[in-house]
């Protein structure tokens, strides 16, 4: 059993639950006294301002904030006591979108979007649409979580689905203290599930990646030599084979942000970012090739725009009135969050971008 | 000015030194930046190194920045803690080691 951490913020009521809060604490203190340049300023000095879309190319779809982890820097701020779920209608309008969508990618996202009542019915009728690529990403636990999710990993056989999975560490301590005692063991059985009917295995077509973000305040090292590093040691620990690991960096906002105000790294790690800030990462961030969609069919420029509400500039906003090449127009809406995305080799829902 | 000797902040302004000595001052970060690229020695290992050294050193911004370093590159506080032993290992004794010419001293002035 995985023992939650906590609860999210919106079920506590802190104060940053409320996006505009966060986007206040974003724009406010060294960026607003000048001690840090702000993101629209550095990405102005190379001719990036107003940041613009290059073509469409992964379609995200958040199916609700509903979770059975409380990650303890979750930017989605999702858990248990989330009850934001995509229903069957505005599936039904993302279905459209899917069927006509130049995107190669379609990526399910969440909380576990395995936990939307309609997730299978749509996974189902998703898959007819022939996306080259179609991602869900799965945090590995639900598929323990309860008998009814156990035959998952055949589901996604099924349907041909690529398995993208959150794993911070490849030790036990690490990985629970930031996703939940009991997410480390319960993580390994999926993985090795997964590894049992294919996935993962060299040369198979059924692809599983794995996610790796920093479990405290400090940013991701090289991309390669984590992937050569999980790989040995999953390995040589548990039989465990995957395909390719992400490095992820941190983005300062929801629990991420109320961790780092809380320990006291906020400026240092808001510092860290700026310098590490790579020129060459702007052009590929993932908002330039990505839309996002809410549980409840707003359109975003990424998934973190999606957590602060900031919908697209777009005179298109919604999923009912979808229309891509009036959304290829837009400016994309930028604050100093960021700044996580242009940091190193870059960071994405795909791993390093320069 | 700072009242203390040491400020973390001053970690950050490290590259400045290149401002009144440019030649010198991208010749060591140039150096400095190859000694720990992949080679031999994986720049993981490199980077327990230069914790244990930073340690037998007693430099705190050393220590920032390579107990830093460390998390970012996946090790473990474990391992972290074994790197320092080895540092500290080394330093007592290369202490005890000098017990052998004070041996040598009383048995030729006492023997």
């Amino acid at each position: 059993m995985t023992k939650l951490k906590t609860q999210s913020l919106h079920k506590r009521e802190s104060e940053l639950a409320n996006s505009n809060r966060q986007l206040e604490i974003l724009s406010n203190g060294i960026f607003k006294s000048g001690e840090l340049p702000k993101f629209k300023d550095k990405i102005s000095e190379i001719g990036h301002f107003p940041l613009k879309p290059k073509k469409l190319e992964i379609l995200q779809i958040n199916v609700g904030y509903m979770c059975n982890q409380v990650c303890e820097h979750c930017h989605v701020d999702a858990g248990p006591d989330r009850k934001e779920i995509m229903t069957k209608d505005t599936m039904q309008q993302c279905l459209e979108v899917i069927k006509n969508t130049g995107a190669h990618t379609l990526d399910l996202t969440g909380g576990a979007p395995e936990m939307n009542p309609n997730f299978r019915w749509f996974v189902e009728e998703a898959s007819k649409a022939g996306i080259k690529d179609f991602i869900v990403r799965s945090n590995l636990t639900i598929i323990r979580a309860n008998k009814k999710y156990y035959d998952l990993p055949e589901f996604f056989k099924k349907h041909n689905v690529h398995v993208v999975s959150s794993m911070p560490h490849w030790t036990r301590g690490k990985t629970d203290k930031q996703r939940g005692e009991g997410v480390f063991d319960q993580s390994i059985k999926a993985l090795q599930d997964l590894n049992a009917i294919g996935y993962g295995m060299p040369n198979s077509d059924l692809k599983l990646d794995l996610v790796y973000n920093p479990s405290g305040a400090f940013l991701p090292s090289d991309q390669a030599s984590m992937e050569k590093d999980f790989k040995k040691a999953l390995m040589e620990d548990f039989n465990i084979q995957f395909h390719n690991l992400f490095a992820i960096t941190n983005l300062p906002i929801s629990r991420f942000l109320d961790y780092l105000i809380a320990s006291e790294n906020y400026e240092d790690y808001m510092y860290a970012l700026v310098d590490a800030y790579n020129p060459e990462a702007v052009a590929n961030v993932m908002c330039t090739n990505t839309i996002s969609v809410s549980w409840d069919g707003w359109l975003y420029d990424c998934d973190f725009n999606q957590m602060l509400d900031l919908k697209v500039a777009s005179k298109v906003k919604h999923i009912s009135d979808y229309n891509e090449d009036l959304l290829n127009d837009r400016n994309i809406v930028i604050s100093q969050h960021c700044y996580g995305c242009t940091a190193g080799a870059g960071s994405s829902c795909q791993g390093t971008v320069a | 000015m700072s009242k203390t000797y040491y400020d973390p902040a001053d970690l950050r302004k490290f590259g400045n030194i290149t401002e009144w000595s440019e030649e010198l001052g991208n010749k060591f970060f140039d150096y400095y930046n190859s000694v720990f690229q992949e080679g031999a020695l994986t720049a993981r290992e490199k980077s327990l190194i230069a914790l244990a050294v930073s340690h037998t050193e007693k430099c705190p911004y050393c220590i920032d920045a390579y107990s830093k370093d460390g998390l970012q590159r996946g090790i473990t506080k474990e391992e972290m803690m074994e790197a320092v032993h080895v540092g500290a290992a080394i330093k007592s004794g290369a202490a005890l080691v000098h017990g052998v010419q004070m041996m040598n001293k009383v048995n030729k002035l006492d023997g």
